[in-house]
């Protein structure tokens, strides 16, 4: 949709790697697997591309290759959300209630 | 919608009416830019060359909105120049304005989800607003100009969705290990699918874009089959570590094939052989599995973390191909905090990386040190003897490992650290980085099993409370406990920092049998003197425990 100029790319690569470092470096041990599953989820962001792929699609294979992309990316995003959810959703303090 | 000519007028007078104010502003925006060209050119005239207010994009959507309409055939004609206003009536202006300011918001939840994370009070939250962004800005995908095909997407959404809930609901804590892996492999998958597309369908794209796309597609499909490989492994599907001589020789010369391949779709471009891309997918799949078979289950973790971060790049390099900010940014997020998220488990293994990609560990280096002399034996201990040490203790450290998971035995000693608290016995529970099949899958396994998270320490921070500890109960844990990693320089794991269980005044191991763990190492906490063995199964230990904890 936007023509990436290669150095405007480069900006939002670098800051957003810089960004992803920043959120995970004081994490404790403890959620590490949580957010692993959670980054597993935000990458899941590629059903968006793959349904413009799909959209696009002409020829016959092109259509196939484009609707395996759906499946596959819509599988990381719903699978990747519940099972982070269900994790998440059993950590609770000993004050009670759970987050 | 009625059809009857009075109507159909109506709509055309309507039209034409809104052509006729789209005319007015255009005119009156035109002016407004020669106004804005005149101080901007005067202001730049020494400094910059005029370029910096170029936008070719907008105009050009203009002239095919509007040819298709006889009567105002002349604004295309005169809006070749660069117009920087654009009227806001034009559909096409605000359905982009839509949906990138979505995919805007959706990359911005998805770094406060990926925040809020990282906290145990406010991840339940985080992970909502990530899936509020995910759901914003595949709803606003569906409005993307020249987008066809909708039935198929709709249908394809339906049919990955469904298992991927199923299974995400149903599948036991102790594996999602393995289902995180197949998550990600599908979505390595997906990058590369959308290489494919882009590149059979020639995209008219430039050398740079062509070339990013070819790097996702190499890492999309790394990622995808190396994850299947690594699942299979995980679920115990295929139990071998499959190594030969040369092994790595032909992997370097199978990735130097596929990089060949690679810069020749590369520099054909638009004219790129079919043959040549197919062939450049299948072996850029097959060296996912030829990288993934060699590594032993015990590092699978680490390799299912690299993989994570390997389909963020490849998310990121396709979205650049796409022009689509969101996924560049959400897909480099993932990228740079998954290489750190495997940097630690590394770490926390005491294995380099490289070490864990091109050595097969396991294989070899276990046997050669069990059959060393050991200092002293096993001592055994029954329920109702471990229960009294237990029950008269001040303070009590669990280290719960995997194999405490593999006999669900979590729920149990949750019941057995209540009782001990009834009676006034300090209960902690103490972590590996390791423990589990990855960094924190054990805190999910007591979590599930209602331990609530404040109760669980690391390694750092209970380290030193074990001089003060009367009973270390050891369950299913082995390796990560094991004195030889602090004593002896010819132990595949020396160096890997381990809980010091070994230096309370008494230790309790529950175990099922004699067997050395997962590495294969013997562990001499097991002879230690005030070490005592209870063998049986997890479970049906805990719960005897419990029984006799209850009948003091």
């Amino acid at each position: 949709m936007i023509e990436f100029e290669v150095i405007t790319a480069l900006y939002i690569f670098t800051l957003a790697a810089f960004v992803g470092y920043e959120v995970i470096s004081r994490v404790p041990v403890i959620l590490h697997t949580p957010l692993m599953s959670g980054s597993n989820f935000v990458h899941g962001i590629v059903l968006v591309g793959a349904m413009v792929a799909l959209g696009h699609a002409d020829t016959t294979l092109e259509k196939f290759i484009g609707f395996l992309g759906v499946i596959l990316a819509t599988g990381n995003a719903v699978g990747g959300y519940f099972v982070t959810e269900r994790m998440l959703e059993m950590f609770k303090s000993s004050k009670g209630g759970a987050q | 919608m009625s059809t009857t000519p009075e109507a159909l007028e109506q709509a055309l007078q309507q039209t034409q009416e809104s052509l006729s104010k789209t005319e007015e502003h255009l005119s009156q925006s035109q002016k407004n830019f020669q106004n804005l060209q005149e101080v901007v050119s005067k202001h730049f005239a020494e400094t910059a060359p005029t370029e910096t207010i170029t936008m070719p994009e907008k105009p050009k959507a203009i002239a095919t909105e509007t040819t298709a309409v006889p009567e105002v055939a002349e604004i295309s004609t005169t809006t070749t120049q660069p117009v920087p206003t654009v009227p806001h009536e034009t559909p096409l202006a605000w359905q982009n304005f839509l949906i990138e300011s979505s995919y805007f918001l959706a990359a911005i939840l998805f770094i406060l989800g990926l925040k809020k994370m990282s906290s145990p009070v406010t991840a339940r939250g985080g992970i909502i607003w990530a899936g509020v962004g995910m759901v914003l800005a595949t709803f606003v995908t569906f409005l993307y100009p020249g987008i066809s095909n909708f039935g198929l997407i709709i249908l394809g959404i339906m049919v990955g969705a469904l298992p991927a809930w199923w299974f995400a609901k149903r599948v036991a804590m102790a594996d999602m290990p393995q289902m995180i892996a197949l998550y990600n492999g599908m979505g390595g998958g997906a990058a590369a699918t959308i290489a494919a597309v882009e590149l059979i369908r020639g995209a008219g794209h430039s050398a740079t874009v062509q070339t990013l796309a070819v790097l996702g597609a190499i890492i999309g499909s790394v990622s995808f089959s190396g994850s299947i490989i690594a699942f299979a492994k995980l679920q115990g599907i295929m139990k071998k570590s499959w190594i030969f001589t040369h092994q790595q020789l032909l992997n370097l010369i199978l990735f130097a094939i596929i990089l060949g391949l690679g810069i020749v779709v590369i520099l054909q471009g638009d004219s790129a052989m079919l043959l040549a891309i197919l062939l450049f997918f299948i072996l850029a799949l097959a060296f996912g599995v030829l990288m993934t078979l060699p590594i032993g289950g015990a590092d699978m973790p680490v390799v299912i973390s690299l993989y994570n971060a390997l389909t963020g790049l490849a998310v990121a390099f396709e979205g650049f191909v796409l022009g689509n900010a969101a996924m560049i940014i959400a897909g480099t997020v993932v990228g740079a905090a998954g290489t750190l998220l495997t940097q630690l488990m590394a770490k926390a293994m005491n294995r380099p990386l490289s070490n864990v990609l091109f050595s097969g560990f396991g294989a070899k280096g276990g046997e050669e040190i069990t059959g060393e002399d050991v200092q002293g034996s096993l001592k055994p201990i029954d329920a109702t003897d471990a229960a009294v040490m237990m029950a008269y203790a001040e303070q009590v450290i669990i280290i719960p490992g995997y194999g405490m998971a593999v006999a669900q035995a979590q729920h149990k000693i949750w019941e057995l650290t209540k009782i001990l608290d009834e009676r006034g016995v300090r209960v902690k529970f103490a972590l590996h980085p390791v423990a589990g099949r990855m960094p924190g899958h054990m805190n999910v396994l007591l979590a599930e099993a209602g331990v609530p998270y404040d109760m669980i320490f690391d390694l750092e921070e209970i380290n030193e409370e074990f001089e003060q500890t009367d009973v270390a109960l050891v369950i299913g844990a082995n390796d990560v406990v094991n004195p030889v990693a602090r004593t002896n320089p010819d132990s595949p794991i020396y160096g890997m920092p381990i809980l010091n269980a070994d230096k309370a005044k008494n230790i309790v191991v529950i175990k099922r049998g004699r067997g050395t763990g997962f590495s294969g190492i013997e562990n001499y906490l097991f002879y230690a003197d005030n070490t005592r063995m209870l063998y049986g199964d997890g479970q049906k230990m805990a719960a005897e425990l419990v029984q006799q904890v209850k009948s003091l």
